[in-house]
């Protein structure tokens, strides 16, 4: 595609008119409730200038930073799944008629979306997504339409938060591919490449100026800096055989007592896409939505049947979640379900932290090999 | 393995067709078999399905549930599934009267691997409402009979009230099934065996273990125990196959619910080789 230029702070707010132009909904990160969020803005004046977030286990808290960075903080409680899965939606619709029940498909969604602030981890993530809801047999209607009408302008991370372990899953960073745009911040300007055909056109239409060898550099060191700060990290090797091969190991006990089966950790997972439909009928019974929702693992209703509940357990569900996050996810889309974000770690409520289960569960000992039953 | 088969034209696989209940047949004790027809006769045209596959079933307002269909695969035009009340849907569905209408998206999942049948024997190992989802196997295998080696229907239910279809065993016998009934409490009028149904794997002689295919469905203690018995006595393992259940929300692998470690039971399943399953049922709450 296009070679890297530099677009000052002051050609932001173009960028953003462009796209409102070309009709697009742009979502970027704001402060709402005390965290960085993604909702609706129409201004560069949205963005939380000069504020970070603090992480670690079980913690979260903005602060004020001493420059006037919009994108200078990591990853907040929430994700573009957000707008690409929506938490609630409407997937069929019936009315009762004379002649029975006639079915129906709700009107498609129009609304074209940009995502503002994409971070490298989060490329990773809607690309995991798009594995589960495009890449099988059947294909996902609404998150579909949603996420092909999407312009993901992407930011490079500069800094690292302690729950942060993308490099240790290779999906970050430094974002490489699956954006339209990409922007790495300095102080008065942005290092900017295009991604695609789209974002080549964007970029054509916006005031940007050649790049120096010390704009270079200096986005270089930045974005070393978001490497050299990572403190965390998993180690995947035989990650699925690992986890697969050690159903009864004693830890998961253990961390099922300490869990408490929020669901917290799946709601602000990137790649989480359990969900569950239920019928919203008016009082009349004969118009009647089918409402999408998103759904838990953790919750005890997940796994009910007429005959009994298969995971009854908090440890179970705990097991579940893990070994289908990094194990049977692979079997499932050729892919971890994890990239690393740290998400579930900042917003469990008790601080499990999914690398330090997985440390515990690999030890030094061997797994039980589950083709042949043997110890490996 | 996994045959994947949509209900055409519909793209969108949310979308349910209208289907109208042509009549009722009372089974047994809460057991109903409904004869279906598509409103649309584009749809009826189109839809097949293979032995093993499964309907969501949607009474509008009340929900979905997963329902096995039980006909035979190449009587066109005819789509029955026997339904046990177990919950909200199968009890509003069993309010209904000929005639009614309601929502059916499928069908969906693996089917029984027929074709791997043939040229071999085949035992057919089952219990209760789990003959359901075997009927339309039965009807394929009797339909090729003469591609087929021994073909054995091996069945049991709690009490002689619980059994399925009695009225058509007779008919499976003459056209060349041996079916071995069994219950595990009998009657004062029962003459036939006592006793839980991989008992009567053990006792019947498997002749050409190495090429007989074993076909199982039922809760899963004694789908396990089926499958113990027969490769104990020489079947290959990768020609045990198991039907399994788990909750199952949208069929088609995106809710989630029907995980069974590396298998959505909607997509991959319900119809899985017993080996790669194996080591997975006997961990408990997975």
């Amino acid at each position: 595609m296009t070679s890297e230029c530099f677009l000052p702070k002051s050609e932001l707010q173009s960028l953003i008119d462009c796209l409102l132009g070309d009709g697009f909904t742009i979502v970027g990160p704001m402060i709402d409730q005390e965290a960085i969020v993604y909702g609706e803005i129409r201004s560069v004046d949205a963005l939380p200038r000069g504020w970070t977030d603090r992480q670690e286990a079980a913690k979260y808290r903005l602060e004020r930073r001493d420059d006037d960075a919009l994108f200078g903080f990591v990853v907040g409680p929430h994700s573009w799944k957000k707008y690409l899965f929506p938490p609630l939606t409407t997937v069929a619709s019936a009315q009762k008629t004379d002649d029975g029940w006639q079915m129906e498909t709700p009107a498609p969604d129009s609304t074209k979306y940009a995502f503002l602030g994409v971070r490298a981890c989060e490329l990773a993530a809607i690309g995991i997504q798009d594995r589960v809801f495009t890449g099988g047999p059947y294909v996902d209607p609404v998150y579909d339409a949603r996420r092909k009408s999407a312009f993901i302008i992407a930011v490079n991370c500069t800094q690292a938060a302690p729950t942060c372990f993308c490099s240790s899953m290779q999906t970050g960073p430094t974002c490489s591919s699956g954006f339209d745009l990409a922007l790495t911040e300095l102080a008065d300007g942005f290092v900017i490449e295009a991604g695609s055909d789209a974002g080549s056109e964007l970029l054509a239409r916006l005031k940007t100026q050649s790049i120096s060898a010390e704009q270079t550099s200096e986005a270089e060191a930045a974005r070393q800096q978001a490497i050299d700060q990572q403190t965390k990290q998993l180690d995947t090797a035989n990650i699925r055989d690992v986890l697969l091969g050690n159903l009864e190991h004693p830890r998961w006990e253990e961390v099922g007592a300490q869990c408490l089966g929020c669901t917290n950790c799946t709601m602000v997972c990137p790649t989480c896409f359990c969900s569950s439909v239920e019928e919203v009928s008016d009082l009349a019974g004969e118009n009647v939505e089918r409402q999408r929702h998103w759904d838990s693992c953790f919750n005890l209703s997940f796994s009910y049947m007429s005959h009994g509940t298969t995971r009854n357990t908090i440890t179970h569900r705990y097991r579940q979640w893990l070994t289908h996050k990094l194990a049977s996810w692979h079997d499932q889309f050729g892919t971890s379900g994890c990239v690393g974000c740290g998400r579930c770690i900042t917003w469990c409520p008790v601080g499990i932290d999914l690398t330090e289960e997985v440390a515990t569960i690999r030890g030094n000992e061997g797994y039980c090999d589950l083709a042949t039953g043997e110890e490996a | 393995m996994n045959p994947v088969s949509s209900c055409l034209p519909n793209a969108d696989p949310w979308l349910a067709h209208t289907v109208r209940i042509a009549s009722i047949t009372d089974e047994i004790q809460d057991v109903a078999t409904y004869r279906l027809e598509f409103e649309d006769s584009a749809v009826a045209d189109a839809y097949s399905f293979l032995p093993g596959q499964f309907n969501m079933l949607y009474l509008p307002g009340v929900g979905e549930a997963a329902i096995s269909i039980s006909s035979d695969p190449r009587q066109r035009g005819v789509l029955d599934h026997t339904v046990r009340v177990a919950g909200s849907v199968t009890g509003e569905l069993a309010q209904l009267q000929e005639g009614a209408t309601f929502g059916l998206r499928g069908p969906f999942g693996s089917a029984w691997p027929i074709d791997e049948c043939l040229g071999g024997d085949v035992v057919i190992v089952t219990g209760g409402i789990g003959l359901a989802p075997l009927r339309p196997a039965i009807y394929e295998l009797l339909n090729r009979k003469d591609e087929c080696g021994q073909l054995t229907l091996l069945y049991g239910a709690r009490e002689p009230s619980g059994l399925l279809y009695t009225n058509e065993f007779d008919d499976w016998r003459q056209r060349g099934f041996e079916v071995a009934v069994t219950v595990d409490r009998g009657t004062d009028a029962w003459k036939g065996n006592v006793g839980v149904v991989p008992q009567l794997l053990d006792r019947m002689p498997l002749e050409h273990p190495e090429q007989t295919t074993v076909l199982c469905c039922g809760p899963e203690v004694m789908m396990w125990f089926a499958a113990r018995s027969a490769l104990g006595r020489g079947v290959p393992a990768e020609r045990i196959w198991v039907s399994l259940e788990r909750n199952m929300n949208c069929a088609i692998g995106l809710c989630g619910h029907c995980q069974f470690g590396p298998s959505f039971i909607c997509k991959d399943g319900p119809v899985l080789r017993y080996d790669l399953v194996a080591p997975l049922l006997r961990v408990e709450g997975f």
